[in-house]
C-alpha cells in the first residue's frame, strides 16, 4: 500500500479542526469544527470551500483528440465550444463503467479531462490502451491542487480575486488562464454540490496563496470550510452519481438513469454503444430510484431492499438528509415491480423499514 | 480537558458510561464518544427484558456518517430504555450523561462495575486514543 498523500492544503485542514481521513489515498478532511449538518446548511445558505485536489486531472492534445474522445466518451461532444464543460461516462465495451468525467475544452486540439481520484491511474491507463491517431495523454494530477467554493455566496467571494467577469460566466463553463488573487488558474462554475459555485484548479505551488486569499475574501460572506462528509451528503441530496455507488464496472449509466448523458445517435461507434443499445432494448433488472423513508431509520449502502418479503435490490446511496431533514437513499431496483407499488421494505440490520419512492432529485436549487 | 468526563459514572474502553443506582445501572455514550460519531440522527434499543453481555453489542447509534454499535459495560437484563431517543436521538450529543441516557440494565455481578474505569483513568485512557 502506498502512503496517504497529502494535499497542499493539509496544514490548513489541520488549523481548521479538520478530522482528517485517508480517502482514496489522499489525507482529507470528513468534516471541520461544526460538523457535518452545519456544513450542509453553510453550503445550501451561504458558501463553504471543499478541498477537492484528488480529483484527477488529465489533457489530452492533438489534431486527432476530439475523435479520439468521441470513442472513449458515451456522450456527446461534437458540438461542445470552447470554453464549454461537459459531463460524460466512459464505458467498457460491455458497458460496464470506466468512470464519470468532466471534458473541458480549451480549443478543438486540447481537452482537459477531471477524473474521480480514485480512477485516476485505471483511466489513464484506459486512455492509453485505446489510443490512437495524434494524441497525446498527459496525467497532471499530481501537480495539481483543486478547490471547490460552493454556495450562493461563491460569486461574490470570487469576484473579489479576480478581473475575470465570473457573473457573465454561464453553467458548466470556464476560462483556461485567469489570475485569482495573482495565481495562475482554470475556474469553471461547476460543482457537485446542487448549488452555485466554481472550481479553481491551480499548481500545487500557488494552492496555498490562493486559499489564504479565498478564506480572506469570504470573512464577510461567511465562507467556512466543509468535508468529505458534507460533500457526500449534498451530492446524494441533489441525486449526483458517485462512482462505486451509483456507476461502477458492473452497473451501466442507462440503469442508473443517465440517457441524457448516453449520446446512443452520435456518429461515432463508441466504446459501449453497442452493449448499451442492447440494453436499452431488452430493459434492465436493475434500475436507479429514488427512496424517502416512511420510518425513522438510515438507510446505508448495501442494505437490502424487499418488496413482499422478496428482494428486489439495494441501497447505492442513503444517509440523513439536512436540507430535506428527511431519510433519502438511491437504490437500484427491479424496474418490474416498481411499476406496481409505491412502497417497499428496506433491510436494515434485523429489521425492515418502510420507504417509498420520490421522484430525483431530492434537492434542486431555486434559480 | 476537550472532553466532558465526570464524576460519578465509569467508562468502558469503548467509551459507554454506566451509572450505579443501586442494583441498576444506568448506560450512555461517553462525551467523547458522541463527539467522535457527530451528529446522531437515529438509535435502535434493545427490548426490555433482553439480556444483555458485558462487552458485546446491546444498542446501535447512527451518525449522519456512522454506525455504532453500544456494547454494554456489564451482563444483565434491560430494565428500561430511554424512548425519548427514538425521536430526538440528538439529546446524546447535547446531553450525554443526562437526559440522552440509552438503557437501565439489572446488574448480575457487581464486580464487572468494579472493573471499568473511574474518571482519572478514563481521562488518561482517551488521551491515549487521542494520540492513536
Amino acid at each position: 500500500m502506498n502512503k496517504a498523500r497529502k494535499t497542499p492544503f493539509y496544514e490548513k485542514h489541520l488549523a481548521l479542526e479538520g478530522k482528517i481521513v485517508d480517502y482514496s489515498g489522499w489525507l482529507l478532511p470528513v468534516q471541520y469544527a461544526k460538523g457535518l449538518v452545519e456544513e450542509v446548511h453553510d453550503t445550501r445558505k451561504r458558501a463553504t470551500i471543499f478541498d477537492v485536489s484528488h480529483m484527477g486531472e488529465i489533457t489530452v492534445e492533438g489534431r486527432d483528440a476530439e475523435a479520439y474522445l468521441q470513442k472513449i466518451l458515451v456522450n456527446d461532444i461534437s458540438d461542445l465550444k470552447d470554453n464549454a464543460i461537459r459531463y460524460s461516462p466512459v464505458c467498457y465495451p460491455d458497458g460496464g463503467v470506466v468512470d464519470d468525467i468532466l471534458v473541458y475544452r480549451i480549443n478543438v486540439d486540447s481537452f482537459l479531462l477531471v477524473v474521480n481520484a480514485a480512477n485516476t491511474d485505471k483511466d489513464f491507463d484506459w486512455f492509453q490502451e485505446n489510443l490512437f491517431g495524434d494524441v497525446r495523454l498527459v496525467n497532471l494530477s499530481p501537480e495539481y491542487a483543486q478547490v471547490a467554493l460552493q454556495g450562493p455566496n461563491s460569486l461574490d467571494i470570487m469576484q473579489q480575486l479576480t478581473a475575470a467577469p465570473l457573473a457573465e460566466m454561464k453553467s458548466y463553463h470556464f476560462l483556461p488562464e485567469v489570475e485569482v488573487a495573482g495565481v495562475k488558474c482554470i475556474v469553471s462554475r461547476t460543482g457537485y454540490t446542487g448549488e452555485d459555485g466554481f472550481e479553481v484548479y491551480c499548481k500545487n505551488a500557488g494552492a496555498s496563496k490562493l486559499w489564504d486569499a479565498l478564506w480572506e475574501a469570504g470573512r464577510k460572506h461567511e465562507l467556512n470550510p466543509a468535508g468529505l462528509g458534507a460533500r457526500d451528503v449534498l451530492r446524494l441530496e441533489a441525486s449526483m452519481p458517485l462512482y462505486g455507488h451509483e456507476l461502477s464496472r458492473e452497473l451501466t449509466p442507462l440503469q442508473a438513469r443517465l440517457d441524457r448523458f448516453v449520446s446512443l445517435d452520435k456518429e461515432v461507434d463508441f466504446n459501449g454503444r453497442e452493449a448499451l443499445k442492447k440494453q436499452k432494448e431488452v430493459g434492465m433488472d436493475r434500475m436507479l430510484f429514488g427512496l424517502e423513508m416512511l420510518e425513522r431509520g438510515v438507510p446505508r449502502e448495501g442494505y437490502p431492499v424487499h418488496h413482499e418479503g422478496r428482494e428486489i435490490g439495494w441501497v447505492s446511496s442513503g444517509s440523513f438528509a439536512p436540507t430535506l431533514e428527511k431519510f433519502i437513499a438511491m437504490a437500484f431496483l427491479d424496474p418490474e415491480v416498481m411499476k406496481k407499488t409505491s412502497e417497499v421494505d428496506l433491510m436494515i440490520r434485523t429489521r425492515s423499514y418502510r420507504a417509498k419512492v420520490t421522484k430525483l432529485p431530492f434537492y434542486r436549487r431555486k434559480k | 480537558m476537550k472532553y466532558n468526563i465526570i464524576d460519578g459514572v465509569k467508562y468502558t474502553k469503548k467509551h459507554e458510561w454506566a451509572r450505579q443506582e443501586g442494583d441498576i445501572a444506568v448506560v450512555g455514550l461517553s462525551d467523547y464518544a458522541q463527539d467522535k460519531l457527530g451528529e446522531i440522527v437515529f438509535v435502535e434499543l434493545p427490548d426490555v427484558g433482553t439480556q444483555v453481555e458485558a462487552g458485546k453489542g446491546s444498542a446501535v447509534i447512527e451518525s449522519v456518517k456512522a454506525v455504532a454499535d453500544l456494547y454494554a459495560p456489564v451482563d444483565g437484563t434491560v430494565t428500561e430504555i430511554n424512548e425519548e431517543l427514538l425521536d430526538q436521538p440528538e439529546v446524546i450529543n447535547s446531553d450525554p450523561y443526562g437526559e440522552g441516557w440509552v438503557y437501565k440494565v439489572e446488574i448480575k455481578d457487581e464486580g464487572q462495575m468494579n472493573d471499568l474505569m473511574d474518571k482519572p483513568a478514563y481521562e488518561k485512557f482517551v488521551v491515549e486514543e487521542d494520540e492513536k
